[in-house]
């Protein structure tokens, strides 16, 4: 699917209205199929483009288009359907901590299950082959049945990239002959990196890259990790204070570009991540008061 | 007028006791208000309580209570009793469950933005079925039920429902939103949002609730029979319209064995649920 | 590709069956022993009943004298509920202080000695007994002893809250931060001393919130207890059912639930303004 920024801004959710864009006048085309890393400082604004790409906020201006079509002009089953086919992985994995590993995996295909399938697949698992195909690309397979809860940070991280192979359709292969609709045809991944060991991390990040090329699927990952993005991706984006840097194949990225980028941010440049930000803390339990 | 002064300034003095700019200080007048006319108006009967023959027939009546009956059959009819209330406050505190849980999710904001239209309706429904306490509810009952323990188990789940609709609400609202965002990100519909994401998260919070909820449930089914709805209640209360003393004595042992079974029971589920 | 096969069932799918059989048939015998048969309530001669109940609900009875008498009876409730409430925080507050740890001399240096250990046992039990008792049982008792009216009510309500407000002040004493009485007993100042100066300071906003909840549940309390000749709505209500006077029920009932509400609300800003 091609995705096409025009001059896009977009607030933090959380933002106040007056408050300056985490997104500045991003002009951006990706082809369909094409692999792009999003490098920059912390706060640069990484993250709020892919939820822009994503769907999931209103860019305050500009405009967003997926293949032609401006998503938020779209009724909302359309847009749903839109949705489909884009599949955001956060950057702390979005798993509930007592789901299994093969449900949790398995719900990367929701939109293309139908409701009664959806709901069989919480009692017995419908495609168990699929999930673990996708999980021991990532070396995961012996995790299965596991617990979300009892793996450690770097495995729960692979296991929500496993679900982006697994909404593509099918666990790395082609995608499956069913008449079911397309999985999800650009997949954007912020920080896949961050709780991985070097090992895992050239793994993990080599098998996003031979997934998303297998299914012809375009891949938008941000990286804290700069030598690995220009090992993997023919093209990196720099992005610094809401702006876009540059716009370069992977070759033409400089160490003065990169220093430039990081100035002042030099323990991004070295790729040491700021600790995985954790989910917002639960509300404390409502207070339990009964008659008794 | 002479107010007082500190003797060396700037420092103050603490604050008058009653200030009549305080907020704090008008509630405790109001509630000693509340207080004073409680129970002046109710004309309670202090002399008859205190007054030694009041006191000689308490004792008297405590005196009739032991030994309490122990003979064979009455035991056995006090089991079967027994019997029946748990039976009661197990099979209302589930059905409420799941009926609460039905409840619930129309009763809840699934996200921030939400506009969740059914919400207040739901609500008020689930208030109006726990502000009535489960005995008007088993009075109530009797008539389309009939006597028995049928009513008494309806009363239960009726009540219940409104009070853990309530509580699984909150709880569906106060979970951590992360994974359920992922899936509506994702173009996934609200229903199997919560399927996948917020009920795997709530589930041994609401289930911890519900086996809480058995504990006060055993309670109140124990007396729901007072007003004919089976089990011990029944029976304590014949026997004390009779003045059977000796089996009422019996029928409150068993009346607390139970609730005190119960609430270990309830204790340790909810230990092995969070390991 | 794949480096082993994948599994071709799920693991936990024997595990799950056999619970959810298990429960299954567990629900059986439950259903027999609550005399569950839902088909109960649609044969024609109940549902005629029911129908007949239900139409006479509406018109909602509005006479001048009901509805004074319904406001008299829902003052009567409250004030139970609040003379209750302070009779039981009489009975409350001296048993936590007494068997509260945090107030321990002989604790201080190691382990507690056994006497007041025993006796701080000794009192928790009490309390435990106190609230294990449902209020309606200790109000059939009262009102064979002071005769109908709201002194069996009053009285119920106290020991059977009595219990609990100790019950719960004692888990909220003990659960926050006791450092500082520790301290005020270690420098010599009596239990009493300790209490008001660090104790009660710490964990007033808890207390007060908690007992301000339990009069809401009270008010609740009272209507049951009606039911059992304590006077106010609750009795009003039970007359006007036996009567089959379904708009006076119906009226009564949302007087009721109004009431509950407010207490609700009242509750909760309470709570909110307590901090």
């Amino acid at each position: 699917m091609k995705v096409e920024l025009t001059a896009l801004s977009a607030r933090h959710p959380a933002a106040r209205a007056q408050s300056r864009p985490a997104v500045d006048g991003i002009d951006l085309l990706i082809g369909a199929g094409e692999s792009v890393a999003v490098i920059g400082p912390s706060g640069a604004g990484k993250t709020t483009l892919l939820h822009a790409m994503a769907c999931a906020l209103t860019p305050s201006s500009g405009s967003l288009r997926l293949d032609d079509v401006a998503p938020w002009s779209l009724p909302r089953a359309q847009l749903q359907r839109v949705r489909a086919r884009l599949f955001l992985a956060p950057q702390v994995p979005p798993l509930p901590p007592r789901q299994r590993v093969v449900t949790a995996v398995l719900a990367g295909q929701l939109p293309a299950m139908g409701l009664w399938r959806s709901v069989r697949s919480l009692v017995y698992p419908v495609d168990i082959p699929a999930a673990h195909d996708a999980l021991d690309r990532f070396d995961l397979a012996d995790k299965l049945f596991e617990r979300v809860d009892r793996l450690s940070g770097g495995e729960r991280q692979r296991v929500g990239l496993a679900r982006a192979l697994v909404a593509m359709g099918g666990g790395g292969g082609p995608a499956g002959g069913r008449a079911a609709p397309p999985g999800a045809s650009v997949l954007l991944i912020d920080e896949p990196l961050s709780a991985l060991d070097p090992t895992r991390a050239r793994q993990a990040i080599g098998a996003l890259v031979d997934g998303a090329r297998d299914h012809g699927a375009t891949l938008v990952a941000t990286l804290h990790q700069v030598d690995v993005a220009l090992a993997h991706f023919p093209r990196i984006v720099g992005l610094r204070d809401g702006r876009l840097a540059f716009d370069l194949p992977a070759a033409a990225v400089t160490r003065e570009r990169l220093a430039a980028l990081y100035d002042r941010f030099e323990h991004g440049l070295r790729g040491e991540v700021p600790a995985l930000a954790a989910d917002t803390p639960a509300a404390p339990a409502p207070v339990l008061m009964h008659c008794r | 007028m002479n107010r007082q002064r500190a003797a060396n300034p700037p420092y103050r003095l603490p604050p008058p006791l009653f200030d009549a700019r305080c907020k704090a200080c008008w509630f405790v007048v109001g509630l000693a208000g509340l207080v004073v006319a409680s129970f002046w108006s109710l004309d309670l009967q202090w002399a008859q309580f205190l007054s030694l023959q009041a006191v000689h027939s308490m004792a008297r009546f405590v005196g009739e209570f032991f030994p309490p009956d122990t003979s064979p059959a009455f035991l056995r009819k006090v089991a079967l009793g027994a019997w029946e209330t748990l039976a009661m406050s197990a099979l209302g505190t589930g059905l409420a469950a799941l009926a609460g849980l039905a409840l619930a999710v129309p009763a809840s904001r699934l996200y921030a933005g939400h506009t969740a239209p059914a919400r207040v309706p739901t609500r008020l429904i689930l208030n109006a079925l726990r502000s009535i306490p489960e005995l008007v509810w088993a009075a109530l009952l009797l008539i389309s039920a009939g006597l028995g323990p049928f009513a008494g188990t309806l009363a239960l789940a009726l009540h219940t429902t409104g009070v853990l609709g309530r509580l699984f609400a909150e709880a569906i609202e106060n979970a951590p939103p992360g994974p359920a965002a992922a899936l509506r990100t994702h173009g996934v519909g609200n229903g199997r949002v919560f399927l996948y994401a917020t009920l795997p998260q709530v589930l041994p919070q609401l289930m911890s609730y519900t086996l809480y909820r058995w504990e006060n449930n055993i309670r109140a089914a124990a007396v729901l029979g007072v007003v004919g709805a089976g089990g011990l209640g029944q029976l304590l209360a014949f026997h004390m319209g009779l003045f059977h003393m000796s089996k009422t004595a019996t029928i409150l042992g068993a009346m607390l064995l139970m609730v005190a079974v119960v609430d270990a029971a309830s204790h340790g589920a909810r230990r092995w649920l969070t390991r | 590709m794949a480096a082993s096969a994948a599994p071709a069932r799920d693991p936990a799918w024997l595990g799950r069956s056999f619970w959810l059989l298990a429960l299954l048939v567990l629900l059986w015998p439950l259903g027999v022993a609550t005399e569950f048969r839902p088909w109960v309530l649609l044969e024609p001669g109940n549902l005629r009943v029911t129908g007949q109940f239900l139409g006479s609900f509406w018109p909602l009875a509005h006479g001048g004298e009901f509805l004074a008498m319904v406001a008299r009876e829902t003052w009567r409730t409250v004030a139970m509920a609040t003379a209750g409430v302070s009779l039981a925080l009489l009975i409350a507050i001296p048993l936590t202080l007494a068997s509260t740890q945090a107030l321990s001399v002989s604790a201080l240096s190691g382990r507690m000695a056994r006497g007041p250990f025993w006796l701080r046992q000794a009192l928790r039990w009490l309390l435990i007994v106190l609230r294990s008792i449902p209020e309606l049982v200790w109000a059939l008792v009262f009102v064979r002893v002071v005769g109908l009216g709201p002194t069996a009510g009053v009285l119920a309500i106290a020991l059977t809250y009595g219990g609990m407000l100790g019950k719960v002040y004692g888990e909220i004493l003990e659960s926050g931060e006791t450092h500082a009485t520790t301290t005020l007993l270690r420098n010599g100042s009596s239990r009493l001393q300790a209490f008001l100066y660090a104790l009660l300071p710490a964990s007033a906003a808890e207390l007060t919130s908690y007992t301000v909840y339990r009069w809401e549940c009270a008010i609740r309390s009272s209507v049951v207890l009606g039911f059992v000749g304590a006077g106010g709505l609750g009795q009003q209500l039970d007359n006007s059912m036996k009567m089959f006077n379904g708009g006076e029920v119906a009226s009564m009932l949302l007087v009721f639930i109004a009431l509950v509400a407010l207490a609700d609300r009242v509750s909760a800003w309470l709570r909110k303004v307590l901090g």
